[in-house]
């Protein structure tokens, strides 16, 4: 299987190249949020504040770690499940954020905003935590600490094994995968 | 009468929701290696090598397999013939529950229905008790995701909907949760009982071993239809689209009343952690 290696934050080439189905290796930074974060970005957004990061052309990822052992950067660190997201999704996409990485199903909304704004979804292997562990090099928490695992963690990461699930073609690999080994 | 001291229970609760979190048994090793020769799809078969290969950094890192470390599910076998002392048996547990998730730095996934708040400490631990002959505890350890916990559901069909009522229960259940609990999923049904006990029968059948079946050829039957469809669902690793989407499917039954037929499924996900020990 060939492998696209892409570094964050994305670019437009790079998002034009990426398929639903393929596997890549990401670089960079990305940014943990899950549940309450992002209520938190919403509602922040909503009274009108900036958002406690510049999400132009950023990547979010849906995952809240286990607390890093000592002389480990982090825990396990696997996605967690992206539709409980897809109320708030759209919204920042709108803003730029160019990327999301989670496991499962988008809302068509999601979808059509990934279409719309042109940005990736991309599937993280759901419960390979600690094999996901091994491609981030840094972590530090920029926002809401006090949400404990939910806190939003600028994470460094080097060579992350990602999936596109949805590509700013409209293809869904969920969708096209299953029907392909339907019986 | 034998005396057991609820330090004992606390330590053995300790030491056994941390190895259960962090390695995992060889069952679930082999079922995921058996499913590498099954899948015809090549991202497929990429993601379950991937599982493997976490599940041996997890084991060498000494880190979790998966970073939703769960609740902490206990069911505790008593003999009749023993008797706890030094405490409280339910705080022992919540004790060695809140020891392994600090000491482990396993995730504290336990948090109010409403306000959301974390308990901070992942207790209170989901605790089944039974009564059992004998003198000795049997403690089974076995930490629940949330993501593969959220596609069950119990059910109250009616009599006439029968075998085939239950099978398409079970798809409908499967195909509703796609690639959400993270497949190859493991899928326990209870069915009998009354409402409560067919949710828990469901749990129960999750602990039965990967490839074992029923000891009712006609419930073995039953496993093996329903694993067949699912693995016709085109679900697949992950969801990405393959032909292992579950690994196993295990039903119990009891005895239910004349005008009742509850079914309840309950999912796990392919990080399916249990241990056991017996004080």
């Amino acid at each position: 299987m060939e492998i696209r290696r892409i570094t964050t934050p994305l670019g437009d080439d790079v998002i034009e190249a990426l398929k639903a189905g393929e596997k890549i290796l990401i670089s960079g930074y990305i940014y943990t949020a899950r549940d309450a974060a992002h209520k938190r970005f919403i509602d922040t957004l909503n009274e009108g504040n900036k958002l406690p990061f510049d999400i132009k052309n950023q990547v979010i990822y849906y995952c809240g770690p286990s607390p890093a052992p000592p002389g480990k950067v982090i825990g396990a660190c696997g996605p967690t499940t992206s539709s409980r997201m897809d109320l708030y999704a759209p919204k920042l996409l709108s803003l730029g954020l160019k990327g999301m990485i989670g496991k499962g199903k988008r809302s068509q909304s999601v979808k059509d905003a990934i279409t719309q704004y042109r940005a990736i979804y991309f599937g993280a292997t759901g419960g390979a935590g600690a094999l996901l562990s091994k491609s981030v090099v840094s972590s530090e928490i920029i926002a809401y600490e006090e949400l404990g695992p939910e806190a939003v963690r600028k994470l460094g990461v080097k060579d992350m094994p990602l999936f596109v699930i949805n590509d700013i073609y409209g293809n869904d690999l969920y969708e096209t995968g299953m029907l392909k080994y339907k019986k | 009468m034998r005396e057991v001291h609820v330090g004992n229970i606390i330590s053995a609760i300790e030491a056994l929701f941390i190895d259960a979190n962090i390695n995992a048994s060889n069952n679930i090793v082999e079922a995921l290696n058996e499913g590498i020769g099954k899948e015809e799809s090549s991202v497929g078969k990429e993601v379950l090598r991937e599982l493997i290969r976490n599940i041996d950094i997890a084991k060498e890192e000494h880190i979790p397999i998966c970073q939703d470390t769960g609740l902490a599910v206990t069911f505790l076998e008593i003999g009749q013939d023993v008797h706890i002392h030094g405490g409280s048996l339910i705080d022992a547990v919540n004790e060695g529950v809140r020891r392994a998730y600090k000491n482990g730095y396993l995730r504290k996934s336990c948090c109010d229905p409403f306000s959301r708040k974390n308990t901070g400490d992942n207790t209170p631990a989901i605790i089944h008790t039974s009564i059992v002959p004998g003198d000795r505890i049997k403690i089974i350890a076995l930490p629940k995701g949330g993501g593969s916990e959220n596609y069950g559901e119990v059910r109250m069909l009616v009599p006439s909907q029968g075998r085939e009522g239950v099978k398409s229960f079970v798809l409908e259940m499967v195909k509703k949760g796609g690639p959400n609990p993270c497949p190859p999923i493991i899928v326990g049904v209870g069915i009998g009982g009354n409402f409560e006990t067919s949710a828990l029968l469901s749990k129960e059948a999750l602990m039965v071993p990967i490839g074992r079946r029923n000891e009712n050829p006609s419930i073995a039957e039953l496993e093996l239809e329903i694993l067949n469809n699912i693995n016709r669902t085109g679900i697949g690793p992950q969801g990405y689209g393959g032909t292992v989407t579950a690994l196993d499917v295990h039903v119990k039954i009891m005895p239910c009343h004349i005008a009742s037929l509850p079914v309840a499924v309950n999912i796990q996900c392919h990080a399916h952690r249990i241990k056991e020990v017996t004080i």
